[in-house]
């Protein structure tokens, strides 16, 4: 059986068109999916424009089945929130021959998500390690272990690893911890901050300026070039929270210093 | 290692000099940045004239002048990319050349007359420790070169044991690479869409100045506004190097090398890879002007810009031993280029 032979739309492609000039033509959400060249050393294959899990989830899907046709050529595959860009070494693969291969592939926005690798990860909450546990607590009208029981109660799903390396977005965040990002990102926040940001959760690698409401930290480095492997998360896994007390912290903290990763992925 | 391990030792150089490979691929997906050379094509082109892989780790050579000291018996040496004074030991040499030096010899590269990023690519390459299986410096994120930073005065950069060079002539181009003329190329999208007839005619029919507050993660460019249709966000995409990003002050970007890998802005446009040297190349107060071609034509591009590297390669000739540089000679060895391609 051909395992590209998915139901649902195909690509619109603009492969038939290659020969004419280029044209500046409107686009509207109909003319979504879509398969374009991005230059001539990637290919971008858009499934939507907006955050929503049912097209993160096809765009994860499709960065599988990408990936187990390990095409030559193909240096980096880049899955986001909407779309997946496709990097590729123009000397070792014909940039037609690639656009015509991917434009076969039919994308399925009713598949149930892939069940990616879940992830065990600690946090210390509040205090010195999560600046705004108590101020989020405020804003919602409940106590900082109601934040803390509702942060660490779902299983979030990756949508995207980047900004800096490591950094990963997650979704699946409860509804009663959505909060509006600060009117003014703070320049610093520290390296394994975790925090909120609108309907978003995420995992800081690196310490990185943030407008996003600091909760905890993880003694996890997400990001280690001297550990291998050097990330850990990727898009389409998923996530779940424990809380760990401050001693706890610095325990672990010590030993990914020393290049441990901590924590290890159950197959999904 | 050792101080008396073979080594390039930096006696002076600008700020912006960087040890750079291919690039670090395979890790985009996470947030990590490829970098790599900003005129890929001539970083080829010198690691060509030594017949080795495209990919070796040398020396990227930014603004100001660079000295090295050679503390190793002998190395070989290839100088490509925007043309500079090139003296060893104090004897002016040309530039487009294979060169031997060795025995405490000073390297020195004068200012860029012309063009801003000059490669030095090193027989056996450096031997600094890889990281993520790659040498390319991306100082943002401190990774690979020489502790992920720009060279500085005092530095030892490691020679591979390959380094030590057999005793061979120097060589240099006859004819060195021609660059393409005219406007940028670029393929409009993935999303011109976000912009107006008005926006994207802005950017195609404009003269474009490069900022000054342009560097190795992207080009600033200064013109007209180039006009939205829609919001100037987008929900994060990926990047490629080359991506012409418009954020709402409607100046557009054109990202580089040490670009992030994904972002929020959308790109009107994306410069071709035969010409994003030559872009690279063109400094701050340089205009540029951009011109739309189809995907068949940047595939015809690439095709057309690898050859003449190759071209080039293949006039690279002997230079007379110990001799000076005489552009007689150097005009004379054209006739018997093709007899010294792949020698050298």
């Amino acid at each position: 059986m051909d395992p590209l032979a998915q139901t649902g739309p195909t690509l619109t492609s603009i492969f038939e068109h290659t020969n004419s000039p280029p044209v500046h033509e409107p686009l509207n959400e109909t003319h979504l999916p879509r398969i374009v060249p991005v230059g001539d050393m990637a290919i971008l294959i858009e499934l939507g424009e907006t955050i929503d899990p049912r097209i993160n989830a096809a765009v994860i899907a499709l960065d599988r089945r990408i990936r187990a046709m390990a095409i030559e050529g193909v240096v980096d595959l880049v899955p986001t929130y909407r779309s997946l860009l496709v990097h590729y070494d123009p000397d070792r693969i014909d940039g037609h021959a690639l656009l015509a291969r991917l434009s076969k592939l039919r994308i399925d926005f009713e598949e149930p998500p892939t069940e990616g690798r879940l992830w065990t990860v600690p946090v210390a909450y509040g205090g010195e390690f999560g600046m705004d546990l108590e101020a989020v607590a405020r804003r919602h009208g409940i106590s900082p272990e109601e934040v803390i029981r509702l942060h660490t109660g779902p299983t979030y799903r990756v949508y995207m690893v980047g900004f800096v390396p490591g950094f990963t977005y997650l979704g699946g965040l409860d509804p009663r911890l959505h909060t509006p990002r600060l009117e003014e990102p703070r320049p610093r926040t520290p390296a394994g901050s975790v925090s909120i940001g609108g309907i978003q959760t995420g995992i800081a690698s690196v310490e990185i300026p943030s407008g996003w409401h600091l909760l905890g930290r993880t003694p996890v480095r997400t990001f280690d070039p001297e550990r291998t492997p050097p990330l850990l998360l990727e898009p389409g896994d998923r996530v779940r929270f424990v809380p760990i007390d401050p001693a706890r912290f610095v325990e672990l903290d010590r030993r990914a210093a020393m290049h441990d990763p901590l924590i290890a992925p159950e197959q999904g | 290692m050792s101080e008396t391990a073979p080594a390039l030792i930096v006696e002076r150089c600008g700020v912006l000099t960087t040890i750079q490979d291919g690039g670090r691929y395979g890790y985009q997906r996470f947030g990590v940045t490829p970098a790599g050379p900003m005129d890929p094509w001539a970083f080829r082109l010198a690691n060509r004239m030594l017949i080795q892989n495209d990919d070796e780790a040398g020396l990227e050579v930014g603004p100001g002048s660079l000295v090295l000291r050679v503390e190793a018996e002998r190395v070989r040496i290839a100088l490509a990319g925007a043309e500079r004074p090139v003296a060893v030991d104090g004897r002016a040499v040309p530039w487009w050349s294979v060169l031997n030096a060795g025995g405490g010899q000073r390297i020195e590269l004068g200012p860029a007359a012309r063009g801003v990023w000059s490669y030095l690519a090193v027989a056996g390459g450096l031997a600094v420790r890889p990281v993520m299986g790659s040498r390319a410096t991306h100082t943002l994120t401190r990774l690979g070169g020489l502790e992920g930073r720009p060279l500085r005065q005092g530095d030892r950069l490691p020679l591979a044991d390959s380094a030590i060079a057999p005793d061979a002539p120097d060589f240099a181009l006859v004819e060195p690479p021609v660059e393409p003329q005219g406007p940028i190329r670029i393929l409009l999208g993935p999303q011109e869409a976000w912009f107006t007839e008005t926006g994207v005619a802005a950017l195609l029919g404009t003269p474009w100045r490069v900022s000054s507050r342009s560097d190795r993660m992207g080009y600033r460019l200064e013109g007209p506004p180039i006009e939205h249709a829609r919001s100037p966000n987008i929900v994060s995409d990926g990047i490629v190097t080359g991506a012409i990003q418009v954020p709402g002050s409607g100046q557009p970007i054109v990202l580089m090398a040490d670009r992030q890998s994904t972002g929020g802005y959308p790109k009107i446009g994306t410069v071709i890879s035969a010409d994003i040297g030559r872009l690279a190349q063109t400094p701050a107060g340089g205009i540029v002007r951009f011109r739309a071609v189809s995907f068949e034509e940047a595939l015809r591009a690439r095709a057309e810009r690898r050859s003449a590297i190759e071209k080039a390669r293949a006039s690279l000739a002997p230079l007379p031993r110990g001799g000076r540089t005489d552009p007689t000679f150097l005009l004379s060895v054209n006739l018997v280029s093709g007899v010294t391609a792949g020698e050298p």
